[in-house]
């Protein structure tokens, strides 16, 4: 009965999911965020945090490396367009691979520790890969300018199957459908729906059920004479994985790789995602990953001009003070606002903004039935 | 010889700044378990008392000069500090010292600081998760920066030191080298000293005082500590005073060698965690002997002829070293076992 | 200058209501413009993509200052600034092909990816007809690509990398500021006269393109006039602390220092290596001494007194005598109190070119106004006789040499020109910096 009752909610909240990536553009249009690049901004980074929560949310392990990954992947795609095609399907499969060969060897070294001396190790990784990349390795990775298309590139396969040369640079596409715009926002979309759907099965699955044991208690497991390190090792590589198909989506959607996409704030960008939406939830790493997004371009979007509009209807030195107090928190200050919803978000919402949300749910269910919910069906909704 | 000596001395001044910032972070991040990413923010808020004071001590009375224009065709104006008008060269004196006197400034300020974060936001957070501790106080570290910027501006601010210190030193003269071999900075020199006196009375503190007993028990075990009618708490209050004096001091004694703005810390901030968790957690010494290990690797690693051996090792030596030691050996340097392992 | 007059107003009731509710019919009726964004109403939208956040907000803020003057000076507001002295004459202060121009803005963080995405926002949401601004030569190169991609024209801000009109060349994309190159052409002859041909170099280089771009055009430069390079070091980009590699420059035999850094490495790599007394001694019986090789004024403030009497080389310095510096410098100064900076001042000019190549054009078309762009040649501007080089889009105009000012009169009083270097002595063959233009984009 109550599996039964799990396995419909997950269909109901696929659908649900599947229906808000279809709609995004016109639901996002209101609040100013109706554009290709930030939808597609949404759909990678939240497949980045959603790998990320698969690691972190499950087992516990805080990555502050993961942007490494990203950034392989990245560069692998985009290598890939320069020697072999403009498809984007074997950029696509290459960089989740060789991310997910870095992760393996990474996560091989630095699993020998757990807690804090794990974090360190994972951000120690990164760092030596943003610095090197951004250095040493310029002729691979072309240093600070980032890795971009050029006129004369092999793209091996593009010449076997006859793709005749333009004059300008070429463009990324699936089978002669461009990636850019909104076709490259559907196919991000399709891939957030389809990594969402492989969370959600390793959410439920005994293999899921194992990394939550290590979580809870990682010595007792021990006591039992199973040796977790496989399961972290999995996890780790599938994070891993999917921050490398984030990473291939981003060059996919705009062919260039940039060494700082590795940087240890990258990495704890994701990190502040999945906290921000809810750690250990299926949906809050997607949320927290768009609110911050959206923060990044929509609110350091707004200058004087528009505030001014904003607060149009106040008399004139109403309207300038407004605009001064304002001010402070968007455009150039948004970055002040973001740092105070973290701290509001945490202090009020320690489950982060999934937990906002359940409990709005709650409310709301309590309104409609005067009865109080039971127990059980509000940790599920937590737990979503 | 004299260059290797030379790199011994940056490797030692560079591990006194290191050790230094890592201190007082490790008696909250290693000591009382939060890990706290507004530290760095802490150090630069300790950077920007300096500026502060200064700017202070140059408030200057606008005239306006009723004969020359400028290039935009307003007068020009003619600016003098209050404080030189009032007390003439001693005034010039005070603003030239600005900076070792706003240690006078910082040490309040700082532990108030200090105070106020822990009593308003950090003790709620003893009992949260790391992640909730780490999203708090990087959402802290970011709203503190932006007033920085807000007040300050972005670019850095220049902080000379006074002009008695402005100089060299020839240390190589005192050790019987060849004149102009071993030159080094007087105020660098004296940062080392200070690093060390600070370091000296934060361990000295916690040894010797009934306080410092005391603190050290409740890090032990807490909740015993607490059933013996001690309150901990209060104590647990100070200490992060403490940290926030200690990285405020680091901060205000830098702004010489480094100009000030408002993202220093984040610069920091890594590399503190580094130090901290190479040192081993719980461990003050760790964190001191780690900072040294660190600043003295990352010099050699910057010498010609081991860049030439292998390019690119100054980018990365500090984080191949922390990688190198937490395998070797598990805890860190000097870390206790149970400390934030969870 | 916060006023705003109706039809700005106007412009912005109509871009939130766009902004509210129409935005995904606006991209699908660009599929029936001629070109990319074509502007349908009666105004033409700017998009202004400066770093807000980040080591390089106030040379963002800067160059945003100097936008809005040159919007309110294309639109026939204010004292119309340097077009007054400008030698074309096609805009009348009536907007551009008879359209008002207003404006977007977006925050680059000096970060590529931060940069496109910011560009992206305002070609696809906010409907810039071209990109502008920036502070760093791997943003503007990033973004001269994506502009190249979406087909707008990108005016570039502050870049100095060789790369930008080089090797990364882009049709669509305009480089007004100079280049690595130039520096190491207008400087080497000022050095030789102050230190004469026979001195030993030792370069500290950030260790990133702009980095190795400059470190060899000064080397290629100083060396041909008889210097000698002892030795050329990589430092990590924001090494923040850089003891350990100014230790070893005073006995490497070397009597001069050359800082290929910029902003805030260039301040701490310089503080640091005057306290290390590096300009007392002196080596091979010479006065020991430093070279900036790029200064900008609003970072120079950073080292304080430790930059009087180092050489270095500048795009443009608001103590310039003639005309069309001293119109900008007035309406800058007047309006918001201090004189501009030579990012503001290199972002008006690429405002107001653009606005002019437009209006000559009669259209705002990518292709029509690049070709009005490419070869042309103008005056007033504050650099001298300047030509947009068709070859490779970039400005030859005159390069100024200025050093750090002994007594300065006010904190902008930084630097003094000692030196205004002729184009001729600054120009080179476009084909040695490689790469390839392309063709323009329509979108």
């Amino acid at each position: 009965m109550i599996k039964f009752n799990v396995k419909n909610k997950d269909h109901m909240l696929l659908l649900g999911f599947i229906g808000v990536v279809a709609l995004a553009p016109i639901i996002m249009a209101p609040i100013g965020g109706g554009y290709p690049d930030l939808l597609q901004k949404f759909a990678i980074f939240g497949i980045f945090a959603i790998g990320f929560n698969i690691l972190f949310g499950l087992t516990g392990y805080l990555s502050f490396g993961h942007a490494a990954f990203l950034g392989i992947g990245s560069y692998t795609a985009v290598w890939t367009f320069k020697l072999l095609t403009m498809n984007v399907i074997p950029a696509l499969i290459l960089s989740t691979l060789l991310a997910g060969v870095f992760a393996l060897l990474i996560g091989f070294i630095v699993l020998r520790r757990s807690g804090i001396y794990f974090s360190i190790l994972t951000l120690a990784f990164a760092q030596m890969s943003y610095n090197l990349a951004y250095s040493v390795l310029t002729p691979i990775t072309n240093g600070e300018t980032g890795l971009q298309l050029r006129h004369h590139d092999a793209r091996v396969l593009d010449g076997l199957f006859g793709v005749t040369r333009g004059e300008g640079l070429p463009s990324t596409s699936l089978f002669g459908m461009s990636m850019s715009g909104w076709s490259g926002y559907y196919f991000c979309g399709v891939m957030l729906i389809i990594m969402f759907y492989i969370s959600l099965r390793i959410f439920r699955s005994p293999f899921g059920m194992m990394l939550r044991a290590v979580k809870s208690n990682q010595n007792r497991m021990s006591y039992t004479g199973l040796n977790t390190r496989p399961y972290t090792l999995a996890a780790f590589v599938i994070s891993g994985m999917y921050a490398g198909l984030a990473g291939g989506l981003m060059a996919i959607t705009d062919p260039l790789a940039g060494a700082e996409r590795m940087q240890w704030t990258a990495s704890g960008e994701v990190v502040l995602m999945t906290i921000l939406g809810g750690t250990g939830t299926l949906l809050g790493p997607v949320i927290g990953a768009g609110v911050i997004k959206y923060f990044e371009n929509i609110f350091s979007s707004f200058n004087e001009g528009i505030l001014m509009e904003a607060f149009s209807f106040l008399p004139e030195f109403l309207q300038h003070a407004m605009v001064t107090v304002a001010g402070l928190f968007v455009g150039e200050g948004w970055h002040l606002t973001l740092g105070a919803l973290f701290m509001v978000i945490v202090i009020f919402l320690p489950g982060g903004l999934m937990e906002g949300i359940a409990r709005i749910g709650n409310v709301f269910r309590r309104w409609r039935k005067p009865k109080p919910v039971a127990p059980t069906e509000a940790e599920a909704a937590a737990s979503e | 010889m004299d260059a290797f000596l030379l790199q011994v001395l940056n490797g030692l001044d560079k591990g006194g700044a290191y050790a230094l910032i890592a201190l007082g972070l490790t008696l909250v991040f290693g000591t009382l378990g939060v890990v706290n990413f507004a530290h760095g923010a802490l150090f630069m808020l300790g950077a920007f008392c300096a500026v502060t004071l200064q700017s202070l001590l140059t408030l200057e009375r606008v005239t306006l000069d009723p004969e020359k224009l400028t290039a935009w065709g307003t007068p020009m104006e003619i600016r003098t500090p209050y404080i030189v008008e009032w007390f003439g060269d001693f005034g010039m004196t005070l603003i030239d010292w600005s900076v070792p006197l706003a240690i006078l400034l910082a040490v309040p300020i700082m532990l108030l600081l200090g105070v106020v974060m822990e009593r308003g936001l950090i003790r709620h957070f003893y009992k949260r998760l790391h992640a909730d501790q780490i999203l708090v106080t990087f959402g802290l570290a970011i709203v503190v920066q932006e007033i920085v910027k807000a007040q300050f501006g972005a670019n850095p601010i220049p902080q000379p030191a006074p002009a008695l210190f402005a100089g060299s030193a020839d240390i190589g003269l005192w050790l019987g080298f060849a004149e102009n071999a071993v030159v080094y900075p007087w105020w660098r020199i004296i940062y080392l000293l200070f690093a060390g006196v600070v370091i000296t009375s934060v361990f000295a503190f916690l040894q010797f005082t009934t306080f410092g007993m005391v603190v050290r028990a409740g890090m032990a075990d807490r909740e015993t500590v607490g059933l013996l009618g001690i309150d901990i708490d209060r104590r647990f209050t100070i200490v992060f005073g403490m940290a926030a004096v200690v990285a405020g001091l680091a901060g205000v004694m830098y702004t010489p060698v480094l100009s000030p703005d408002y993202h220093m810390g984040m610069d920091f901030l890594v590399l503190s965690f580094v130090v901290v968790v190479v040192g081993g957690m719980g461990s003050l010494g760790g964190a001191v002997a780690a900072g040294f290990l660190l600043g003295i690797l990352q010099s050699f690693a910057s010498m010609n002829e081991v860049k030439s051996l292998l390019p690119g090792i100054d980018q990365v030596v500090i984080y191949l070293i922390a990688v190198v030691v937490l395998l070797v050996r598990p805890r860190g340097l000097f870390g206790r076992k149970g400390v934030m392992e969870s | 200058m916060s006023k705003i007059d109706n039809s700005k107003r106007n412009f912005l009731k109509t871009s939130a209501i766009l902004g509210v509710g129409v935005s995904a019919p606006l991209i699908f009726t660009n599929a029936h413009a001629a070109y990319r964004n074509e502007p349908k109403g009666s105004t033409v939208t700017f998009g202004f993509n400066v770093p807000q956040t980040g080591a390089y907000a106030d040379e963002g803020a800067d160059e945003l200052r100097a936008y809005k003057l040159a919007v309110e000076h294309i639109n026939g507001e204010g004292d119309g600034g340097m077009l007054n002295t400008f030698s074309s004459k096609a805009l009348k202060g009536n907007g551009i092909n008879g359209k008002k121009v207003v404006f977007v803005t977006g925050d680059t963080q000096t970060k590529s990816d931060a940069a496109r995405a910011s560009a992206k926002r305002m070609i696809e949401k906010d409907g810039a007809i071209m990109i502008t601004g920036g502070s760093s030569s791997g943003v503007a190169i990033a973004v001269q690509g994506l502009c190249q991609e979406a087909g707008v024209i990108f005016m570039a801000g502050l870049t100095h990398s060789n790369d930008t009109t080089g090797k990364d060349k882009r049709a669509n994309g305009f480089r007004h500021f100079f280049n690595t190159e130039m520096t190491g052409a207008a400087l080497a002859p000022v050095l030789k006269n102050n230190y004469g041909t026979d001195r030993v170099a030792y370069h500290l280089t950030a260790d990133y393109t702009w980095g190795y771009s400059q470190e060899g055009s000064i080397r290629k430069y100083t060396e041909a006039m008889g210097w000698k390079t002892a030795q050329a070091v990589n430092t990590p980009v924001g090494a923040g602390d850089f003891s350990q590699y100014i230790t070893p420059v005073l006995n490497s035999g070397a009597d001069v220092l050359v800082l290929n850094h910029y902003g805030k490495d260039m301040v701490n790599s310089l503080t640091q290596a005057v306290q290390f007394g590096l300009r007392d001694k002196q080596v091979n019986g010479k006065d020991f001494t430093i070279v900036v090789p790029l200064y900008s004024r609003l970072m120079a403030a950073g080292a304080g007194e430790n930059v009087k009497g180092i050489f270095g080389s500048t795009n443009w310095h608001w103590s310039l005598q003639d005309a069309g510096s001293q119109a900008f410098v007035k309406s800058f100064g007047k309006a918001y109190g201090f004189p501009p900076s030579q990012a503001a001042h290199t972002t008006y000019c690429q405002a107001l070119l653009y606005a002019d190549a437009c209006q000559r054009a009669g259209t705002f078309k990518p292709s029509e106004v690049g070709k009005s762009l490419a070869g042309f040649k103008f005056d007033g501007l504050g650099n001298g006789p300047t030509e947009y080089r068709a070859d490779d889009h970039q400005c030859f105009k005159d390069v100024l040499v200025v050093k750090g000012k002994e007594n300065p009169s006010s904190k902008f009083d930084v630097l003094e020109v000692v030196e205004v270097t002729p184009r001729a002595q600054v120009e080179y063959e476009a084909s040695m910096l490689g790469g390839n233009l392309g063709p323009y984009n329509n979108g």
